[in-house]
């Protein structure tokens, strides 16, 4: 490389375009800092350092929306700006706070160190921050890792619970595994993308438009399409869609519940940016749609089929909303595939957009209300624990009712207009036996969903007939201020945006 | 124009709302009961109002108060669209007055917690009175889910027997139908070209460029099982007499008599102008699922019901199934015979599960052999029960002796075989109904019955449970000796369709093989 080149390079690096990256990264090291530098009785304000370091790091983000030229590449073309890459900022700058927030009440039941979770959730959002804007498969990988190992630690971030320690032990095992798989596969393709004696061969192949272009040349190639196939599965680990989907429910289960939120939510969203920035007429995987499509039909079919039946066994209700997710992220597959067809494709990314926020809005309600019913073992939630929740805290059973019935996808919440946007997408794409099998599915989560809205707004609880037994169920955490406002402003969102989706309807329609 | 400042519709829908809302975040219950008579009133004579300015109303493409707001989803053709057409205009009356009579009942009725039960009951009167008014077919589905969801939460908390199991059940089968209708909905909006959810456009785009039969074929018999489960078509009715056996009882009143008539609603403003071609090839299944099924199968099981509320909801489902041979019928006077009767219905069925809940009252028991001789100590109840045990079974003087009767002339011309079963169903129902009254207000008392009636000696009808049923019956007999009061709207709203192209009468009349 010589120097022209090395200066046309370091003139594409602009650093103020990833601003809000630099400035997440920033508080996390501060909120270290403060830790060495505050006296122990000040500790308490670390974690609403966090918050409002969020909380800035958005509306700055809301104020420069336009700063940087949309669809232009920085960092000679890792990064690739666009109103998509924006969008899914502000989702995981929303996800990262929510996790904070949750955190906070979550942690305060635990003898566990505070700041690291803080710091570490900050700097995973902005890892996932750059995955979605990512425009290379090395800048794909590095995000993808820096956010992965992240989560290894937040996983067994409760290290004195056996089960935390296994989840944490199972993600990494298998966070390494589809890690590898990915790897793999974009080795693959950029091995086969450089070979000279194949047409339109490059050395740029990791760039998503110079694969998309060497791809286009090679319609048919084996090895490139075993690289696909390896990407494909390497995401397929991250968003939970079955044969992948086996990790979540123990390691659901294990998390820390705030964390599990930021898993369910962030960690599947920022799988689903990726997917997004691969697949479609403008992705690098644009010429292999006979493969593409086909897997993620099977993989979208299998994933909801599966999702929504194991999960109507399960009395564990953090195992029950991780299967719920999966089912989740078969929904959200049935958008994707929309994709592929040129006229449905506008609708149909506004589709997942809206789809991802509805689930944003809906999960960290469901999530609150778990964490404020949690013991002091995380792991240890049951469905049982839910009786009689409406009469004990009205609030809570009514955020939680709100935000089951948006993952639902029951009118008039915010998850019914996702839902309805993606089956319209994928109606209009062709993929009719899906959207059957799809419908069906969403009748089958009502079972469950339902049970447990049955559970907290039936059933009565019975405490335990033998005396001197320990209290079967958990004491409910009283609602602070914070978690307070945040669950009525979710439960609200969902409502509002069911019977009003104006300003992101109009977002997604626009296009 | 009627002469209200406001739009009569959205005021309508957002009273009730607005009062739940209002409820929601902790209004205090002397305060929530006084405003509920208010927010049950407004509907009520908001429809009257636009019953009787009907005619006199200027109609916009078919529609009269006729009003467009955007909920930002233009791009998509969803925006709320509000009007009345002659179809929809007696249903929203009958929306309004059975929503009346289920609040006053309901206001009295003592039950625990009584201002959530009232919060959950205006969502659901809301949601009734949009239904009706929509002409966008998204609010169409929208406002039915809307009221859906407070009664899987009615029957689960304020239910009676097995009201966990029936509350889970409904849920299923009613999600069941809407996902189902919601996806021929989703294929009719695709595949019409027209990209909008708007009725009137799309009656205009598919009569131009009607869709393939295939397609038509296939999209109907979507909308059919998915609306047929939300109608309880056998054999997909069994949720129907649980549900409401287990329902409290002023929410069994708007689900029997008001919310469950979305469906053949959906089929009659939806399905039949749109997909005429996709009626022709279902026509004759439905007619005999609907005789055999419905009307037979289910009249003999509600003979055998020894619970009275058991046997409402059974008779319920069964008169469904006259509903569906008019359907099938599909001509002018087979439709119209069905929104008639889907009034009278309406009526019918929320007065008997009024009564039946005071019957209740007063012999602790809906087994319908532990009572007996109830006539001498309450004869107003006596007699308002026979009265509209009559106006189930469809004798003259009530709104259904018109709906069965039109039905009855329309399925004869479609076969005269179905005709005879129907005809037979009527038999049936005179059967099950008589010989309940029988049980239940005649004869000796009981053993049973007699303990109960010495430890709480039976009163009369209180006033407070007397008007909601008065105002029931009084429509009931206002329709049967006037009928023209709705038959002339929906007879003009039903000819004007048949004059366009794509449209219910233009049908060939398949003989019967």
């Amino acid at each position: 490389m010589n120097l022209v080149e090395l200066s046309n390079a370091a003139a594409s690096n602009l650093w103020s375009a990833i601003a809000p990256e630099l400035l997440l990264a920033c508080i996390a090291l501060l909120l270290l800092v403060a830790e060495i530098l505050l006296p122990k009785r000040h500790h308490a304000i670390i974690p609403d350092l966090a918050i409002a370091g969020i909380v800035g790091t958005l509306i700055g983000l809301f104020i420069n929306w336009n700063s940087i030229t949309l669809g232009t590449e920085t960092f000679s073309g890792l990064l690739r700006h666009s109103e998509f890459g924006q969008m899914m900022r502000a989702f995981f700058l929303l996800a990262a706070l929510l996790t904070c927030v949750l955190g906070r009440v979550s942690l305060a039941k635990q003898a566990m160190p505070r700041v690291e979770f803080y710091h570490i959730v900050l700097v995973v959002a902005a890892a996932m921050m750059l995955l979605a804007q990512s425009n290379h498969f090395v800048m794909l990988f590095v995000a993808l890792e820096t956010l992965t190992i992240g989560l290894y630690i937040l996983v067994s971030y409760y290290r004195t619970n056996a089960r935390s320690l296994e989840a944490g032990l199972k993600y990494l095992v298998m966070g390494a595994l589809s890690s590898s798989l990915l790897l793999f596969g974009i080795v693959l393709l950029y091995g086969v993308a450089g070979n000279p004696a194949l047409p339109g061969h490059t050395a740029e192949s990791m760039n998503y438009a110079e694969l998309a272009r060497f791809l286009a040349a090679n319609p048919h190639n084996t090895l490139a399409s075993l690289g696909i196939v390896l990407v494909l599965s390497g995401v397929a680990f991250k968003i939970g869609a079955f044969p992948f989907q086996i990790w979540i429910p123990d390691v659901y289960q294990g998390a820390p519940t705030p964390v599990t939120a930021f898993l369910a939510v962030a960690s599947k969203a920022a799988g689903f940016a990726v997917l997004l920035g691969l697949c479609g007429t403008n992705g690098a995987f644009a010429g292999y749609d006979w493969l593409v499509y086909p897997a993620l039909t099977a993989m979208a079919a299998a994933t909801i089929i599966f999702g929504n039946l194991a999960a109507l066994t399960q009395h564990n209700v953090k195992r029950l909303i991780g299967l719920s997710g999966v089912s989740h992220a078969g929904f959200l597959l049935l958008g994707v595939i929309a994709i592929a067809t040129p006229a449905v494709e506008p609708l149909a990314r506004g589709a997942i957009y809206f789809y991802l926020f509805a689930y944003l809005l809906g999960s960290f309600a469901v999530f609150g209300v778990m964490t404020h019913l949690a013991g002091p073992d995380d792991t240890d939630q049951d469905l049982d624990h839910y009786a009689g929740l409406a009469k004990e805290n009205p609030f809570l059973a009514t955020v939680l009712a709100v935000g089951l019935g948006s993952l639902a996808g029951i009118p008039p919440l915010a998850g019914f207009m996702g839902k309805l946007f993606v089956f319209i997408a994928a109606f209009q794409a062709g993929a009719r036996w899906l959207l059957l099998i799809a419908a069906l599915g969403v009748v089958v989560s009502i079972y469950y969903y339902f049970g447990w809205i049955k559970a907290a707004f039936f059933e009565t609880w019975t405490p335990p007939i033998e005396s001197g037994s320990a209290p079967l169920r958990p004491a409910r955490t009283p609602v602070g201020l914070a978690a307070g406002v945040a669950l009525f402003v979710l439960a609200l969102a969902s409502i509002v945006l069911g019977f009003y989706p104006g300003p992101l309807g109009q977002w997604l329609t626009m296009r | 124009m009627s002469n209200l400042p406001f739009d009569p519709l959205l005021v309508a829908i957002a009273t009730p709302l607005a009062l739940a809302l209002l409820i929601a975040l902790g209004l205090p219950k002397r305060w929530s009961v006084r405003l509920a008579y208010v927010a049950f009133a407004v509907p009520m004579l908001l429809a009257l109002h636009t019953w009787f300015y009907f005619a006199a109303a200027p109609a916009q493409s078919g529609y009269a108060f006729f009003t467009r707001y955007s909920t930002g989803l233009d791009g998509l053709g969803i925006s709320l669209e509000l009007g009345l057409n002659g179809i929809s205009m007696p249903l929203f009356a009958m929306a309004g007055i059975v929503g009346f009579a289920a609040g006053l009942y309901a206001i009295q009725s003592q039950a625990e917690r009584l201002k959530i039960y009232l919060m959950l009951l205006l969502i659901m009167q809301g949601g009734l009175m949009g239904v009706f008014a929509s002409v966008d077919v998204f609010f169409l589905y929208f406002f039915h889910e809307l009221a859906l969801i407070p009664t899987f939460i009615m029957v689960g908390v304020w239910g009676g027997r097995d009201r966990s199991y029936a509350a889970m059940k409904m849920t299923i089968y009613l999600t069941l139908g809407a996902m189902v209708s919601l996806v021929g909905l989703i294929a009719l909006y695709a595949k019409s070209g027209a990209h909008t959810f708007d009725l009137i456009e799309l009656k205009r785009h598919l009569a131009s460029q009607p869709l393939g039969e295939a397609l038509q074929n296939n999209i109907f018999g979507l909308l059919l099982f998915g609306f047929g489960v939300l109608v309880s078509l056998w054999p997909l009715h069994t949720w129907a007499p649980l549900g409401y056996g287990a329902a409290p009882s002023s929410n069994a009143m708007l689900h029997a008599g008001v919310l469950k008539k979305f469906g053949l609603y959906g089929l009659i403003q939806v399905a039949l102008p749109l997909l005429p071609a996709g009626h022709a090839h279902w026509a004759h299944s439905l007619a005999w699922l609907a005789a055999i099924g419905n009307v037979l199968i289910v009249g003999f099981i509600a003979i055998a019901q020894r619970d009275l509320k058991q046997m409402i909801g059974y008779s319920s489902v069964m008169h469904m199934g006259y509903a569906f041979l008019g359907l099938a019928a599909g001509s002018i006077l087979g439709v119209g015979g069905v929104v008639m009767m889907m009034v009278a219905h309406g009526l019918s069925v929320a007065l008997l599960f009024l009564l039946a809940t005071s019957v209740h009252h007063r012999t602790q028991t809906f087994a319908l052999d532990e009572m007996g001789g109830l006539a001498t100590q309450a004869p107003v109840l006596a007699a308002l029960f026979v009265a509209a045990t009559f106006a189930s079974i469809g004798l003259p003087g009530f709104a259904n002796f018109w709906g069965e009767l039109t039905i009855f002339i329309a399925l004869w011309k479609f076969s005269a075989l179905l005709t005879a079963i129907a005809v037979a169903g009527v038999i049936i129902s005179a059967v099950y109904g008589l010989r309940a009254a029988a049980a239940v207000f005649f004869g000796p008392a009981t053993e049973r019955f007699a303990e109960v009636a010495a430890k709480h000696p039976p009163a009369d009808l209180r006033w407070a449970e007397r008007v909601p049923a008065l105002v029931l019956l009084a429509t009931l007999l206002f329709v049967g000796f006037w009928p023209r009061s709705i038959s002339g709207p929906i007879n003009a709203a039903l000819t004007d369709r048949a004059a366009a192209p794509a449209a219910v009468a233009a049908l060939p009349n398949v003989p019967l093989r």
